[in-house]
């Protein structure tokens, strides 16, 4: 009895499970379905499905009028370079905070996290001046600064997560052998850390990968990335839904291919530390 | 010896080769995604044969990314752009501050006196032409002639608000899913305060009166907004209040809509190959009221040069190209006289092959019947037909348009939306010391 009531309850679940994931997947599905279509099929109402038109005129017209390689290229160095740069400041930091405690460490991780609650815009003006002076503008550089900046908070939220899981004793061992603090983090505290270090960069390099903020504001041709290739397709005058679906899936799909293989890392990243 | 002598030809060779590279200007053009612009970057070849030493690269954003972008750029004088591509709004208020370079100075060739004087007049602040217009648009009336007929009405040519009522009235058919009119709805400046405005100005309302004091509390504005309310919610589509070009432009092509009133450029959609109506579409002036003045608006998506550029020669070179006779007559050769960026020039309306083309008249009709220095039919301290051309009216705008998008949707009378829209813009125009 006991045993069909847990099968019932586990078909449930799943099936739950599935609903839920099915109806979140659905908005990607549609727009990959969309950019399949004609124009005229991708705007009819009924929406059509199985009577639909399906071409693949919109993916050669967005890639013949645009230089995909390019903004690809780009969002490959920015989103990685943001994020290895990120965890090269972060593990020292998050280190810290998770070994070496001081009185306000809670409350310094809280305001680096209250930094994420401001909305972009605000800044956008002084740092777009920055940037001017700087000489950052449209390059991936200042992009690579300013994405690893943005994402820095979360980045070191989960390292400290991550490092308060190891026991202090291990690295007090490895200090009592003469390991100086440089050994001990990259020796000792990094190798056992790379799965929740894997997790956050993955995370990261998904977060940086779709930002469409700052991309498309700090940039205009030599380092845009693919956010600003898919607002290159969008268009207030004119039904070009089919088109734009077509430059979405292409600018998604490699990030959605890097978590599809990636996503046992990325679950256990997100959900580390939520029961005990 | 020979040694030598090779190798000092090689090094003039690579002196030489560097020299013509060095001397290549790149020049950055900010643009947006729509029909014409996108076949502009397919005639490039033509440019680059006659202009080798240009290199142009192109940043095509949404409408209103680029204008946050280039505005941003222009205000701190950036200078990521060489070419920004700016609309009728703009132009007065950027001219004025003097973030553009004059084009005043283009070749004879340009012909600056073939521009339509309408457009010229909305991108010239004292005798300065600030924009060379790339294509001009007004708003005009489509309809269905098939359900006209069906209806045992016929279009006049310059329709009233009243035939047009009467129209949407006939040819409504809910059974059949046809509404009789479709109008924009959704807020913001640039989309159902577009429409408003400019309709308005047949009502005889105004944004202010001489003395910049809101005028949204006049039985002008009621009996625009009473109209447009009772239009749409008798003879509209379901859920109007999110319709924009796009959305109307589905209806319609879709065969939903008995009439369209929005921009002339939708012509050559509503008659192109993804309509099912193509063949049925015919064309009328926007309506007025019998008070001189007609609801069709004013825009021209225009080339200018930020003053902040260090490539001006190039990209006046690029502008004269892009927007000169020899451009239109480019693209006729290439891809038909339909396809020819409309209402720029006098001369494309003065030119035969161009006149057949269906709606080349009502364009060029539509055009002329608006004028940015006189929009309404009392005086105003403004130019702009549906929009005023001062910096606040972005902002101004698209509250205003979110209070009627709402009285539309239902969740506010026109009374209540229209006091509400007097409170919001007399507020926002003392904080900005128009009035006291």
């Amino acid at each position: 009895m006991a045993r069909a009531l847990s099968h019932r309850r586990m078909w449930i679940t799943t099936a739950a499970a599935w609903a839920v994931a099915l109806l979140i997947f659905f908005p990607v599905l549609w727009m990959i379905l969309t950019s399949f279509k004609t124009e005229p099929s991708a705007v009819a109402m009924p929406p059509q499905f199985l009577s639909a038109d399906w071409t693949l005129e919109n993916y050669a017209e967005v890639w013949a009028r645009s230089d995909y390689p390019r903004f690809f290229w780009n969002s490959v160095v920015i989103a990685v370079g943001s994020t290895l740069l990120g965890l090269v400041i972060a593990i020292p930091a998050a280190w810290a905070m998770a070994f070496v405690p001081g009185r306000k460490t809670k409350d310094l991780l809280m305001w680096m996290l209250s930094t994420k609650m401001m909305p972009a815009v605000a800044v956008m003006i002084p740092l777009y001046l920055i940037f001017q002076r700087l000489g950052l503008m449209d390059t991936r550089i200042g992009l690579v600064l300013v994405l690893m900046l943005m994402n820095l908070p979360i980045i070191v939220w989960m390292l400290y997560t991550y490092f308060k899981e190891i026991p202090g004793e291990i690295l007090e061992a490895a200090r009592m052998d003469g390991a100086n603090l440089w050994n001990e983090i990259a020796h000792v505290l990094t190798p056992m850390a790379l799965p929740g270090i894997a997790s956050t960069m993955l995370l990261n390099i998904i977060l940086a990968w779709n930002e469409a903020f700052w991309t498309i504001v700090l940039t205009t041709t030599r380092a845009a990335p693919l956010s600003a290739f898919i607002a290159s397709f969008s268009a207030p005058q004119g039904l070009f839904y089919a088109k734009l679906s077509a430059a979405s899936a292409m600018a998604i799909l490699p990030i959605l291919i890097l978590g599809w293989f990636s996503q046992k890392q990325l679950v256990r990243g997100l959900t580390f530390g939520a029961v005990k | 010896m020979t040694k030598t002598l090779r190798a000092l030809m090689g090094a003039t060779a690579l002196a030489t080769l560097a020299a013509v590279a060095s001397a290549e200007t790149t020049i950055t053009v900010a643009t947006v995604n729509n029909g014409d612009m996108v076949r502009m970057q397919g005639l490039m070849d033509d440019f680059y044969a006659k202009h080798p030493d240009i290199k142009v690269e192109w940043v095509t954003l949404e409408e209103n990314v680029l204008r946050q972008n280039v505005t941003t750029d222009i205000a701190t004088g950036g200078g990521q752009y060489d070419v920004i591509t700016i609309g009728t709004y703009e132009v007065p208020i950027w001219g004025k501050q003097g973030w553009l370079e004059s084009l005043n100075d283009l070749p004879a060739d340009y012909d600056v006196d073939d521009l339509l004087p309408a457009i010229r007049g909305g991108l010239t602040v004292d005798g300065t032409l600030y924009a060379s217009p790339f294509y001009g648009e007004s708003s005009m009336v489509m309809y269905r002639k098939d359900l006209m007929e069906a209806a045992g009405l016929t279009m006049p040519e310059a329709p009233t608000w009243a035939d047009i009522e009467a129209a949407a009235k006939a040819m409504t058919n809910r059974d059949a899913d046809i509404n009789g009119i479709c109008l924009r709805g959704k807020a913001g400046w640039g989309e159902n305060m577009a429409f408003l405005t400019a309709m308005s100005n047949s009502f005889g309302a105004r944004w202010f009166d001489e003395n910049w004091v809101p005028q949204f509390d006049q039985p002008e504005w009621k009996a625009t907004l009473d109209f447009y309310l009772n239009l749409m919610n008798n003879y509209g589509p379901a859920g109007a209040s999110n319709n924009g070009f796009n959305e109307n432009l589905t209806l319609f092509n879709q065969g939903k809509c008995g009439m369209w009133i929005d921009a002339t450029v939708a012509a050559s959609f509503v008659t192109g190959k993804d309509s099912t109506v193509a063949d049925k579409v015919g064309f009328a002036l926007a309506p007025d009221n019998g008070l001189g003045k007609r609801g069709n608006w004013l825009w021209a998506w225009s080339l200018a040069i930020p003053a902040s550029s260090d490539a001006k020669d190039a990209a006046k070179t690029f502008i004269n190209w892009a927007t000169n006779k020899d451009y239109l007559a480019l693209v006729a050769s290439k891809e038909g006289w339909a396809n020819v960026p409309p209402g720029t020039r006098t001369s494309l309306y003065e030119n035969p092959e161009y006149a057949k083309v269906p709606f080349a008249k009502m364009t060029i009709d539509s055009i002329n019947s608006a004028d940015p220095n006189s929009p309404t039919v009392k005086p105003v301290p403004y130019v702009g037909v549906q929009f005023v051309a001062i910096p606040e009216f972005q902002g101004l705008g698209t509250t205003v348009g979110e209070i009627f998008s709402a009285a539309l949707a239902g969740s506010k009378t026109a009374d209540e939306a229209l006091a509400e829209a007097q409170a919001a813009v007399t507020e926002e125009m003392k904080a900005a010391g128009y009035i006291q």
